[in-house]
């Protein structure tokens, strides 16, 4: 039988089944969007992570005094998460909530970045495209998350 | 069919109580994007606002075949929360009068 890597246990945790380099890999992901947010916040790759929320500018202004504050605390506290509990094999439900955060703030930027659209076209991969490796880790992250959503 | 109409009852409409805009409800729309995974919005929306995974799956569909979807409603200040906890979680949620 085919045992899925990423399960839910009895007690509503969520158990890991991954190997060493992926463990290493996420911890690298964690680390590099923790410097990005921190280093370039205005980076236009991470336009995705912060939406208006407001068309009218003074409405879009007051939002964000009210908010980005918070939204801001939240990113890294997930990021933080990610990375202190890579090696893990047993998540709590809200260690593996910061997972999804995370992982999903960094397939919003990696698909920013790579410009991915509904129809991006998969079969063409091609190992020696200058961007196939973050195609790659895009597709990955986006199979972690999936994983661990149908997990929960 | 029958409709309950009393008679003589003057209606007074509730105009110009201080601003009539502040009395309107907002609406947070979810829009569609390339990246969000289905099921993780699914999710989302299961997890923010305790709907059902049907009700969730539903609202996750009229994003995606509609391109946006009202997700929730409210005063000012809730829509504001509600889109800022979207937001948290990486969706495209903005805020409209309704």
């Amino acid at each position: 039988m085919f045992q899925s890597r990423v399960e839910r246990t009895p007690a509503g945790g969520i158990r890991l089944h991954l190997a060493d380099d992926e463990r290493a890999l996420l911890r690298e992901v964690a680390d590099e969007l923790g410097s990005l947010l921190e280093e370039a916040p205005d980076d236009p790759s991470l336009r995705r992570l912060f939406p208006t929320a407001h068309d009218d500018e003074e409405l879009e202004r007051e939002y964000r005094e009210l908010t980005r504050g918070q939204l801001d605390a939240g990113r890294e506290r997930s990021i933080e998460t990610l990375r202190e509990t890579a090696d893990r094999e047993l998540l709590t439900p809200e260690e593996a909530d910061a997972w999804l955060r995370a992982l999903n703030d960094a397939r919003l930027v990696l698909g920013t970045r790579l410009d991915i659209t509904e129809d991006f076209d998969w079969d063409a991969f091609d190992a020696s495209d200058p961007q196939a490796p973050e195609i790659a880790l895009y597709a990955y992250l986006s199979w972690l998350q999936e994983q661990l959503v149908e997990a929960m | 069919m029958t409709t309950f109409a009393p008679a003589e009852v003057e209606v007074e409409e509730p105009l110009g109580v201080d601003d009539p805009e502040q009395d309107r409800p907002w609406v947070v729309i979810v829009w569609n994007d390339p990246i969000n995974l289905m099921s993780y919005v699914t999710l989302v929306f299961q997890k923010l606002f305790g709907y059902t995974l049907e009700h969730a799956t539903r609202l996750m569909l009229e994003v995606h075949h509609n391109g946006k979807s009202v997700v929730s409603s409210g005063g000012r200040e809730k829509a504001e929360l509600d889109v800022a906890r979207l937001h948290a979680y990486g969706l495209w949620a903005t805020m409209q009068r309704d």
